[in-house]
C-alpha cells in the first residue's frame, strides 16, 4: 500500500477530500479485500490499537462494520451505545467524549443525530475522529465505499475512470447524509451527479450546493445514466407533510424495472441500506442480481473502514 | 455646589439637531449648559478630547440583561459594564427573564437593580403577552406606568392574528409601540439556521427568509387596521425590508432596526458550525445583507440596535442546533457601526443617529442629544484607532461574539452617564 497522501487526523467529511486523498483510501481498501477472503480473516496489523465506536444513533450494518473492520486487523474495538452510556444520566457530549479520550484510544468512530457534532468534538478534543454519519450532512465511509464499488464496475460500463460517469441519486437527498457526502465525493473524482426526487426532498439550493443537477420527474433523471442510487425514505417523512403516501411515492419516484430501462446499457442499482421493498426500490429490482449491487456495497465497506482505520492509526504513512 | 466638567476640543456631532463643528462642552450637574466657546470656570474639570468625536451617548433599544433569573449568563451590573464600554448610555432591556417582564413588580426590581448596580440608564421592554405564552394581553399601562417603555414578547413571535391585532389595537389607548420578533412559527420550526446554500452544505435545517417577511406583510395589514405603532425587531431579509419601505411611504406608524451582525456578516460565518455565529433571525445571505445596507441607506431602517444576548460558555459549547441563539454585541456596535460609514453607506452623522436620537425618540426618551439642556450622556470616540476585537477581553460577564477577531476601527475612550465617567478606555 505505500505511503500515500493522507496526512490528516479525522475523517469528517468527503467535502475535505482531495481525489489523491480519496484515491489512497479506496487503493488501500482494495488490497484490505483480500484479507476478508481468507479462511482465517485476521492480520496483526493493528494490533495494540484501540477503535471506540460511540454511537449515538441505532445502527447495525455500519456499527458491525466497522468493529469488525477493527477486529480483522487486530485492534481492541469497543462499543458505547446511547443505552447502555451516560449520555442518558445528561452527559454533555463534550464531557462524554473527554471521558473517552482520557483512556487514550487511537480512534474514536462517532454517529451521532446532529450535523456537525464530529467536527464540533474535533475542535475540541484531540482524540482522532471518524465520521460515521453526523445528522444530515456527512457519512464519508459509505460515499467511500459506493465509490470504491462503483469503480469496480467501471469496466463493465466501459470506462476507465469516474470521469463523465452519471449518477442519479434518488429518492430523499433532503435528510440524506449519503446523497451528500456521494453527491461531493464523486464530484471530486470527475462524475457527474443528479438528485431525483420530489421538490420538497430535495436540499435548498443544491444545484450551487453541491454541484449537481436537480430532476423531479423519475424518467428524465434516469434517462441515460449509469448509476442508480436509491435513498432509503423515512416513513416518518409522511406525518409531517414531506410527501402524502407511500403508495403515491411508489407510484412516482419508485426505482423500477420500467424506469431502469431508461438507463444506460448495464447501469446498476445501488442502495445504503436499509432498505424499504416497495418504498423507494421496487423488490425485483433490489433482488436482481444483474442490476442490483447492495450487496457488494456491504462487503467493501468493511474493506473501506479497514482502510480508514488503517490510515488514521497512523500506521499506512503520511501522520 | 455644583460639579462643572469641560469636554474641551473634541468634534462634536449632534444629529438631533445637525450640529457638527469643533466645540466645547459645558457641562454642570450632569445637564449640558453649552456648547461653543464656553469659558472654563475655575474648579471645572477638563476632559480633552482632541481628535476625537464627541456624540450623545448610544441609545441600544435591544439588548438581553439576563436579570432576573439568568444571572449566570449576564446581570444587569455586567450588561451595562458592557454597555458603557461600548459607548452606550441607554439600553432598553427585553422581557424574556425569569420571571418574565410581564408585571410591574418585575420593572420595578429592574429599575431598582438598575438603579443600584447599573452604570448606564436601563429602561425595561414589558411583555406583550403574560408568560410570553401569547394568549393573554399584559396590563401595559401599568406596566408603562412602573416605567417600561415599550412592549415586545422578543424571542418568540406574536403569532396569533387576533391577538396581535388586539395588542396593536390595545397599545395605541396608550401610543405605545409594539416591537415583534417577526417569524411565522410554522415555517420556522426546527431550523436552526438561514436556509440557503450553506444550510444544504451543513446538513442544517433552514429558517427561510420568508418566515419573516410574511409576518411582517401580516403585521402591516393589522397596523393599517388598528393604527398601532410598530416596529420590527432585528430585521434580517430584503423581503422584510420591501414590506416596512412600502408602508413607510404610505405613512403608517412602522419602524424596524438592524443588528450589526445582519448587515456585517452572513451565513458562511456558520462554516465549520461556529455556534458563535447562531443567533435568531439567523445570519443570513448575501443578498439580504445587501439589503440590510441599502434599508439604511434608504433610510428604510431607521435604527441599529444590537440584540446583545449574552449567554454561558455551556450554552454554546455544544452541537450546533442544540446551541443557544444570540451574540453579545454591545461592544461591537460603534466600531462594526462605522464600517457602514467607511463603505459610503451611510455619513457619520446618520450613522449616529441610528444609534441615538432615532432609538430614543421611538422610545419616547429625551436621551440621544447634545442640547442645551439634555442631560449630559456622551460618548468620546477616536474615530479611526484600529484594534482587534477579543472575545477575551469584553468587559460584560459574556464572551459570545460573532466578531472575535475582526479588525476594526473607531474606539470608545470615555463614556459619560450625566456626566460622570462611566468607562475610561482601558484597552
Amino acid at each position: 500500500m505505500g505511503t500515500h497522501l493522507w496526512n490528516r487526523k479525522h475523517l469528517l467529511g468527503m467535502a475535505d477530500l482531495g481525489r489523491e486523498e480519496i484515491q489512497s483510501i479506496l487503493d488501500a481498501a482494495a488490497s484490505l479485500r483480500e484479507v476478508n477472503r481468507r479462511d482465517i480473516k485476521k492480520v496483526p496489523t493493528l494490533r495494540g490499537k484501540t477503535v471506540i465506536n460511540l454511537f449515538y444513533e441505532n445502527s447495525t450494518r455500519t456499527r458491525t462494520s466497522f468493529e469488525l473492520a477493527g477486529k480483522r486487523m487486530s485492534a481492541d474495538v469497543i462499543n458505547m451505545s446511547v443505552a447502555s452510556s451516560s449520555v442518558k444520566k445528561g452527559e454533555t457530549l463534550i464531557d462524554t467524549l473527554a471521558t473517552l479520550q482520557a483512556m487514550n484510544p487511537d480512534v474514536v468512530v462517532i454517529r451521532h443525530p446532529e450535523s456537525g457534532a464530529q467536527e464540533f468534538l474535533a475542535r475540541h478534543l484531540d482524540a482522532a475522529i471518524v465520521n460515521a454519519g453526523d445528522g444530515r450532512h456527512e457519512h464519508p465511509t459509505q460515499a467511500l465505499l459506493d465509490l470504491l464499488t462503483i469503480h469496480d464496475h467501471l469496466p463493465l460500463l466501459d470506462r476507465e475512470g469516474f470521469a463523465g460517469l452519471v449518477v442519479a441519486v434518488c429518492g430523499d437527498a433532503l435528510h440524506s447524509r449519503v446523497a451528500r457526502s456521494i453527491a461531493l465525493g464523486l464530484r471530486t473524482m470527475g462524475g457527474e451527479v443528479r438528485f431525483v426526487g420530489p421538490p420538497g426532498l430535495i436540499p435548498p439550493r443544491a444545484e450551487e450546493a453541491f454541484g449537481v443537477r436537480v430532476y423531479h420527474d423519475m424518467e428524465a433523471g434516469l434517462d441515460g445514466v449509469h448509476v442508480v442510487m436509491a435513498l432509503r425514505l423515512q416513513l416518518e417523512r409522511m406525518s409531517v407533510g414531506f410527501i402524502p403516501s407511500v403508495r403515491e411515492y411508489f407510484a412516482f419516484w419508485g426505482v423500477t424495472r420500467a424506469r431502469l430501462a431508461r438507463a444506460a446499457p448495464g447501469a446498476f442499482v445501488m442502495h445504503p441500506g436499509p432498505i424499504n421493498r416497495g418504498v423507494e426500490i421496487a423488490s425485483d429490482v433490489a433482488d436482481d442480481p444483474e442490476r442490483s449491487v447492495i450487496l457488494e456495497q456491504v462487503a467493501n465497506g468493511l474493506a473501506v473502514r479497514m482502510a480508514v482505520l488503517y490510515r488514521l492509526c497512523g500506521v499506512g504513512g503520511g501522520r | 455646589m455644583s460639579r462643572v466638567v469641560v469636554v474641551k476640543g473634541g468634534r462634536v456631532i449632534d444629529p438631533a439637531s445637525g450640529f457638527d463643528a469643533t466645540a466645547d462642552l459645558l457641562i454642570a450637574d450632569g445637564v449640558i449648559r453649552e456648547v461653543g466657546r464656553p469659558d472654563v470656570p475655575t474648579g471645572a474639570e477638563v476632559l480633552r478630547a482632541d481628535g476625537l468625536v464627541v456624540a450623545p451617548g448610544l441609545v441600544d433599544m435591544h439588548v438581553h440583561l439576563r436579570e432576573p433569573g439568568f444571572e449566570y449568563k449576564e446581570t444587569i451590573a455586567g450588561g451595562t459594564r458592557a454597555a458603557a464600554a461600548g459607548g452606550v448610555t441607554t439600553v432598553a432591556c427585553m422581557p424574556n427573564t425569569k420571571p418574565v417582564n410581564d408585571d410591574p413588580s418585575i420593572t420595578a426590581f429592574m429599575r431598582q437593580k438598575a438603579a443600584d448596580e447599573g452604570v448606564v440608564n436601563v429602561h425595561p421592554i414589558g411583555a406583550v403577552t403574560k408568560g410570553l405564552e401569547g394568549r393573554e394581553l399584559t396590563e401595559m399601562g401599568l406596566l408603562l406606568r412602573a416605567g417600561c417603555v415599550a412592549f415586545s414578547d422578543d424571542g418568540r413571535p406574536v403569532a396569533d392574528s387576533g391577538l396581535m391585532r388586539r395588542a396593536l389595537d390595545y397599545a395605541r389607548a396608550f401610543n405605545a409601540l409594539i416591537i415583534q420578533h417577526a417569524e411565522e412559527p410554522s415555517l420556522s420550526a426546527h431550523g436552526c439556521m438561514h436556509e440557503g446554500v450553506i444550510s444544504s452544505r451543513l446538513g442544517l435545517p433552514g429558517l427561510p427568509a420568508v418566515a419573516e417577511s410574511v409576518m411582517v406583510d401580516r403585521d402591516i395589514r393589522l397596523v393599517e387596521l388598528t393604527g398601532g405603532r410598530y416596529h420590527v425587531a432585528h430585521i434580517s431579509v430584503a423581503g422584510a425590508v420591501e414590506a416596512v419601505a412600502r408602508a413607510r411611504a404610505r405613512g403608517l406608524p412602522v419602524s424596524c432596526e438592524v443588528a450589526p451582525h445582519h448587515f456585517a456578516l452572513t451565513d458562511e460565518a456558520v462554516l465549520g458550525y461556529d455556534t458563535d455565529a447562531k443567533m435568531s433571525p439567523p445570519l443570513r445571505s448575501a443578498e439580504d445583507r445587501n439589503a440590510m445596507l441599502e434599508g439604511l441607506a434608504r433610510g428604510v431602517i431607521t435604527v441599529i440596535a444590537t440584540d446583545h444576548a449574552p449567554h454561558d460558555p455551556d450554552s454554546k459549547r455544544v452541537e450546533f442546533c442544540h446551541a443557544s441563539n444570540g451574540v453579545v454585541g454591545l461592544e461591537t456596535l460603534l466600531p462594526v457601526s462605522l464600517e457602514l460609514v467607511r463603505d459610503g453607506v451611510l455619513d457619520l452623522m446618520g450613522c449616529l443617529r441610528a444609534m441615538t436620537v432615532a432609538p430614543a425618540r421611538l422610545l419616547g426618551l429625551d436621551r440621544g442629544t447634545l442640547a442645551v439642556g439634555a442631560v449630559a450622556d456622551l460618548v468620546l470616540f477616536d474615530p479611526d484607532a484600529a484594534w482587534v476585537v477579543d472575545a477575551a477581553r469584553l468587559h460584560g460577564t459574556a464572551r459570545n461574539t460573532c466578531f472575535h477577531g475582526r479588525r476594526v476601527r473607531g474606539r470608545v475612550e470615555k463614556t459619560l452617564v450625566a456626566g460622570q465617567v462611566v468607562f475610561d478606555g482601558d484597552r
